[in-house]
C-alpha cells in the first residue's frame, strides 16, 4: 500500500500561481511558511502581511487572509493587526530592501516593542522586482544595475548584516539565518521558520528568519550557479546560523 | 455616562469622543498642538483593554492604522501638519484598500515646522491630498469643542459605513481651547464589518486587502467605484451651516475656528443693516459645490475668509464657475495670527461698499 | 518504490529537482509546456524511491504529490 509522503500544503491555494522567475528561492520559502502554518494548525487564524517587492503577489498562492503593506511598512502594519487582534497569528513576508532599507525603522521598533509577530526576510542582495539594483545587502564587488563596476565601499558603503543587528534587540525571541540551496538546508530552514512562529505563539517576542535566497534572473546565473553563490560568497559575509533562540530556552 | 456639560479642552474632547465611539486601536507620535490626544489615549486605552502604541514615526503610525483597520476595528491616529505630511503614503493606500479609519489633524501654522499657532494652512493637504493617485480624504472641520465631539462620532460612523479614511480637521486654537461641552453617547448604530475584514480564513475563502491590481479594467473599475462612494457620502453625509443667507447680498464663506469669528462679524453687520450671511461648510471634502453654486446665484458677492493665503477659496471659485458671475473677494491671514471680529467686520464693510459701488479689489492678506 | 505527481504546466524548467534526484528519475522533456518551458518528465526506466527531495526543492510546487 503506497503512502502519501508529500503534498502541497493547505496554506497554499488549490489554484495557486507562482509568479516568481524560474529557479527563484522565493517559491521554496513561501512553501516552507505554508508547511509550518499547516503543521502548527494555525492557518485559519493567520493574517499575513504582503510587502512591496516580488513578495507582493502573496495572494496568488497563500491560502490565507492577507493585507498589503506600503513599501517598508510591513512590520508596522503587522503591529496594527496584532494589537487589534492579539489572538491571531501575524507574519510578514518581506524582501531585504523592504525590511532592511526603506523599512529598517519599522523593523527595529516593532522588534524593540517585542511585537508578537513573525518576520520572514528574503535576502537576495538585490532589488529583484525593479530589475536588480544595489540594495542594503549587496556584497562588496557585486555588479548590479546601479553598481556597474561592482559595489565599492567608498562610494556606497557596506552590506547590512541584518540578523547580527536584530539579535541585539531585546524584543526579538528568535533570530536565525538560513539558506535553501539543498534539501538538508531546506529542512533546517523549515525548522527555523517554525521556531520563529513559536516565538510569537508562545508570546516570547518577535520571531525572525533571514533567508539567503537566489535571484537567478538579476544575478544573471543559472539556478544552480546561484545556489553556488549562496554557498560561497554570500554565506561568507552573511554567516548562516541561529543567532538567538529564546524558544528553546523557554522549553 | 457623562451627560453634564463640563469645561473641556478640544484635544481631550476629541480623545474622549473617540473612546466613547468605540475606537479599538490608537496609534500616534507626539506633535503639538495635539499631543494631549495621544497622552490621554496612552492611559485610557490599555485600561479598557484596547490597543495603544506609541509609534516610532507618523509613517509607522498610519501603517499601524492600516493594519488595524484591515481587521475591521475602529482605528485612529492623530497628528498635525508636517507630521500629517508623513502619513500621506499610508492614507493613499488606506483609501485604495477601502479600509475605514479616522485621522485627527490639528493644524499648525506652516510651511515646514512653522509653529503651533492656529492656522488653516492644511486645507490643501487634507482635501487635495499629498498621496498618490485618485482618492479623497473625507473631511469634517469643527468650529467648537462640542463639534469636535460630535464630528469625531461622525468621522467614525462615515469611515465605517463607507470603508474610507475620514479626517477631523481642527486647528491649534480648537485643540487647545477650553469651553463647555458634553461627551454624549455615540449616536450611531454599529456597522458590521465581518463581510470583508480579516480575521483568518476559517470556513471561507481567504481575503486579500490591497491597492495593487494587475488587470487594467479591474483597476479602473475599482477607482470608479471609490469615486461613486464619495458621491454618496456627499449626498448622505454632508454637514454645513447657513446663517442669515436669506435675503443676503454678500455671503461670507469660512470654515473651522475662523468661521465662528466670522459669524460674530456677520451678526454685527446685520445689526448695522448690512445684508450679509454666512455659509460654513463643515464637510470640506467632498466639497459641497452645488450648495455654494445655489447660494452664489442669489447673492451679489462672496467674501471668503480663511486663516491661510486662500485655499478653500479655490473650491469656492470652482463651485460658482458657470453658475453665477459674481465677484469672490478674499480676506486671509496665514501663519497663525487670529483675526478679531472687528477686523473681519471692517473687511465685510469694505467689500460690501465696493460691491454696492461695483468696484472690486484683489485678494487681501 | 515511489511515485510523484507532476504538474508539467507549473514547471519553469529550473531543473533543481533533476540535480537532487538520487536515481536520476527526472529529466528535461523535449516538448514545451503551456507556459513555454521545457518541463521535467519522469523516466520510467529508473526507480523512484519516494524520497520527496524533488518536491522539497521545487520552487514552483510543480511536484504536487509524492507517494512511497
Amino acid at each position: 500500500m503506497e503512502q502519501l509522503v508529500y503534498k502541497k500544503p493547505d496554506s497554499i491555494k488549490e489554484d495557486f500561481k507562482i509568479s516568481f522567475c524560474p529557479g527563484c528561492d522565493h517559491g521554496v520559502a513561501v512553501k516552507l511558511v505554508a508547511e509550518v502554518l499547516d503543521e502548527l494548525g494555525v492557518r485559519e487564524k493567520t493574517i499575513g502581511i504582503a510587502s512591496v517587492g516580488c513578495s507582493v503577489f502573496s495572494y496568488d498562492f497563500f491560502n490565507l487572509d492577507i493585507v498589503e503593506a506600503q513599501h517598508g511598512r510591513s512590520m508596522a502594519v503587522a503591529t496594527g493587526v496584532k494589537r487589534s487582534k492579539p489572538d491571531k497569528v501575524v507574519f510578514t513576508y518581506q524582501g531585504d530592501g523592504d525590511l532592511a532599507s526603506i523599512g529598517i525603522a519599522e523593523t527595529i521598533h516593532a522588534m524593540a516593542r517585542g511585537e508578537k509577530i513573525t518576520a520572514i526576510c528574503i535576502n537576495n542582495t538585490t532589488y529583484g522586482m525593479t530589475g536588480g539594483q544595489a540594495g542594503p545587502t549587496t556584497l562588496i564587488g557585486q555588479v548590479t544595475t546601479t553598481t556597474t563596476k561592482g559595489r565599492c565601499a567608498e562610494l556606497s558603503g557596506f552590506p547590512l548584516k541584518i540578523s547580527e543587528l536584530l539579535k541585539e534587540i531585546d524584543g526579538t525571541a528568535y533570530v536565525a539565518r538560513v539558506t535553501l540551496d539543498n534539501p538538508k538546508a531546506i529542512m533546517n530552514a523549515k525548522k527555523c521558520i517554525k521556531k520563529a512562529f513559536e516565538a510569537q505563539i508562545k508570546g516570547l517576542g518577535t520571531g525572525f528568519v533571514e533567508i539567503l535566497a537566489t535571484c537567478p534572473t538579476n544575478w544573471k546565473m543559472t539556478p544552480q550557479q546561484a545556489h553556488e553563490r549562496v554557498r560561497g560568497e554570500m554565506s561568507e559575509v552573511f554567516v548562516p546560523g541561529v543567532y538567538k533562540d529564546k524558544v528553546s530556552e523557554a522549553l | 455616562m457623562k451627560k453634564e456639560k463640563e469645561l473641556l479642552k478640544g484635544n481631550y474632547a476629541i480623545a474622549q469622543a473617540a473612546v466613547e465611539a468605540g475606537c479599538q486601536s490608537y496609534f500616534g507620535y507626539p506633535i503639538t498642538p495635539q499631543s494631549e490626544i495621544g497622552e490621554y489615549m496612552s492611559t485610557i486605552m490599555p485600561e479598557k483593554g484596547r490597543a495603544y502604541v506609541a509609534a516610532e514615526s507618523e509613517v509607522a503610525a498610519i501603517s499601524m492604522v492600516l493594519g488595524a483597520g484591515s481587521t475591521g476595528v475602529k482605528a485612529m491616529t492623530s497628528s498635525s501638519s508636517c507630521a500629517v505630511a508623513l502619513m500621506q503614503e499610508g492614507l493613499s493606500f488606506i483609501a485604495g484598500d477601502e479600509i475605514p479609519c479616522v485621522l485627527v489633524s490639528v493644524m499648525r501654522a506652516g510651511p515646514g515646522l512653522g509653529y503651533i499657532y492656529a492656522s488653516q494652512g492644511d486645507y490643501y493637504q487634507t482635501t487635495k491630498g499629498g498621496g498618490n493617485g485618485d482618492y479623497k480624504i473625507v473631511t469634517y472641520a469643527p468650529s467648537s469643542v462640542q463639534e469636535c465631539i460630535d464630528l469625531t462620532y461622525k468621522c467614525f460612523h462615515v469611515s465605517q459605513k463607507y470603508r474610507t479614511p475620514v479626517c477631523l480637521l481642527a486647528d491649534g486654537m480648537l485643540g487647545q481651547m477650553m469651553e463647555p461641552a458634553v461627551v454624549g453617547e455615540y449616536p450611531y448604530e454599529e456597522i458590521d464589518q465581518s463581510s470583508w475584514a480579516l480575521d483568518g480564513a476559517k470556513d471561507r475563502e481567504p481575503r486579500f486587502i490591497a491597492s495593487i491590481e494587475r488587470d487594467q479594467e479591474t483597476l479602473r473599475k475599482r477607482v470608479v467605484k471609490i469615486f461613486e462612494k464619495y458621491k454618496k457620502i456627499l449626498d448622505n453625509e454632508n454637514v454645513f451651516e447657513k446663517y442669515e443667507i436669506e435675503g443676503a447680498k454678500l455671503v461670507i464663506t469660512a470654515f473651522g475656528s475662523i468661521a465662528r469669528i466670522a459669524k460674530a462679524a456677520v451678526k454685527k453687520a446685520r445689526k448695522n443693516g448690512l445684508k450679509v450671511g454666512l455659509f460654513r461648510p463643515v464637510m470640506l471634502n467632498p466639497f459641497p459645490e452645488k450648495i455654494v453654486a445655489e447660494i452664489a446665484q442669489k447673492v451679489d458677492g462672496i467674501l471668503d475668509i480663511e486663516l491661510n493665503c486662500g485655499q478653500m477659496l479655490q473650491d469656492i471659485k470652482a463651485s460658482i464657475a458657470g453658475a453665477a458671475n459674481i465677484p469672490v473677494e478674499f480676506f486671509g491671514r496665514p501663519a497663525g495670527v487670529m483675526m478679531t471680529v472687528e477686523e473681519i467686520y471692517k473687511q465685510i464693510e469694505n467689500v460690501y461698499r465696493k460691491m454696492e459701488e461695483k468696484q472690486y479689489g484683489t485678494a487681501c492678506i | 518504490m515511489g511515485r510523484i505527481v507532476l504538474n508539467r504546466d507549473k514547471c519553469k524548467a529550473c531543473y533543481l529537482c533533476v540535480d537532487v534526484c538520487p536515481n536520476k528519475v527526472l529529466q528535461a522533456d523535449e516538448t514545451v509546456n503551456n507556459i513555454g518551458y521545457y518541463p521535467v518528465k519522469t523516466d520510467n526506466s529508473k526507480t523512484c524511491i519516494g524520497c520527496a527531495m524533488c518536491a522539497r526543492v521545487c520552487p514552483d510546487m510543480a511536484i504536487e504529490k509524492v507517494y512511497r
